[in-house]
């Protein structure tokens, strides 16, 4: 049975549309404060977090921000809905992947 | 719910690592036997929109935010199993490139939030469900109740984790070295959090989620739940 879930991406697109929504809420969630914001709250910021907290230099958009498009909330939610097609079509890919190797693992096995 | 670097020792995240690969492994080979290959690209689709989710951020009355995660619905339509594999890529994109969440947490929060919610989710869910009709309130209340009752539990455990830093790391000074606050803060706050706003947002998106599909794409529902598969084995 094809099935190409068009009503589905629909859905998947509305959903980005509407991701800026997102932005409004002000604040970090807790416990996933910076140590600098942290260290603001607390007095002090932990010596083995200072050690640990920046381990992975390669976030290519941290928090869902466009390099240099942070400005204004038009340009976050910019960088924001830019964020969620990226990841949408990353995930998309490595899943599509993830599943040729199961299928082909399932050939093989038959 | 995503917890970043530095928060958690290298020990703690090393364990969780060494709990996750074999989850990996296990949730791998379950997908293989479970998961059709035309059935790929819902998956594809299902860790999309746990991701897509994710960025919805709402305010929590003590100051901080929220979000929904979607993880039921995943496990409801393909499966614990699936959801395992679908959660966690999503958790680790955002890990890796949008720096949500620590890279060398990755095994804490995918342990979270990608293990205990779809499966807490997916068990409530076919308890409370039963064997009622397809589209029916029970199974709509089903999912929702099955959804911020599986939330939580992933936010408990995030608390947990969180919480028990101070306990086992110090400095010499005895400061804390990961997270300074204890398990009397960090399980009261992932609790506010989600038994208030983060809770009752997943318990609507899944339950209205589950609606729609089931009005547009009733046999998306059924999938696992008629699949031999779900019966056979553990």
């Amino acid at each position: 049975m094809k099935h190409n879930y068009a009503k589905l991406w629909w859905g998947l697109g509305l959903l980005i549309l509407f991701t800026p929504l997102g932005l409004l809420a002000g604040g970090t969630a807790w416990g996933e404060w910076s140590p600098e914001d942290l260290s603001a709250m607390t007095g002090y910021t932990p010596s083995g977090m200072e050690t640990w907290a920046s381990f992975w230099k390669h976030t290519f958009m941290p928090d869902y921000a466009f390099p240099g498009m942070e400005g204004s909330f038009l340009a976050s939610a910019f960088g924001y809905i830019l964020s969620a097609v990226l990841g949408l079509a990353l995930i998309y890919v490595t899943m599509t992947i993830l599943g040729k190797w199961v299928a082909k693992n399932e050939l093989t096995n038959k | 719910m995503h917890i970043p670097d530095g928060y958690l020792s290298p020990q703690t995240c090393l364990a969780m690592w060494g709990v996750m690969l074999p989850i990996w492994a296990k949730a791998a080979n379950k997908v293989k036997q479970t998961l059709r290959v035309e059935q790929v690209p819902l998956l594809s689709m299902g860790a999309a929109f746990s991701f897509i989710i994710m960025m919805f951020n709402v305010p929590i009355p003590d100051g901080t935010t929220g979000h929904a995660v979607g993880g039921t619905l995943l496990a409801i339509i393909l499966g614990p199993w699936a959801a395992v594999i679908g959660i966690s890529v999503a958790l680790i994109m955002q890990a890796l490139l949008f720096g949500d969440g620590g890279v060398l947490a990755i095994g804490a929060n995918c342990f979270n939030i990608g293990v205990a919610l779809p499966f807490v989710g997916y068990y409530v869910y076919k308890l409370i469900s039963g064997n009622a009709l397809a589209g029916s309130t029970r199974q709509v209340v089903a999912a929702g109740v099955a959804a911020y009752i599986a939330i939580n539990v992933a936010g408990l455990l995030t608390g947990l984790e969180l919480g028990l830093q101070p306990l086992l790391f110090k400095a010499a000074d005895g400061t804390p070295l990961y997270n300074p606050y204890s398990l009397y803060q960090a399980l009261p706050a992932m609790a506010l959090a989600h038994f208030t706003i983060a809770g009752m947002v997943e318990a609507i998106v899944t339950a209205s989620v589950f609606m729609c599909l089931h009005k547009t794409e009733p046999g998306l529902l059924a999938l696992y739940s008629t699949s031999s598969l779900s019966k056979g084995g553990s």
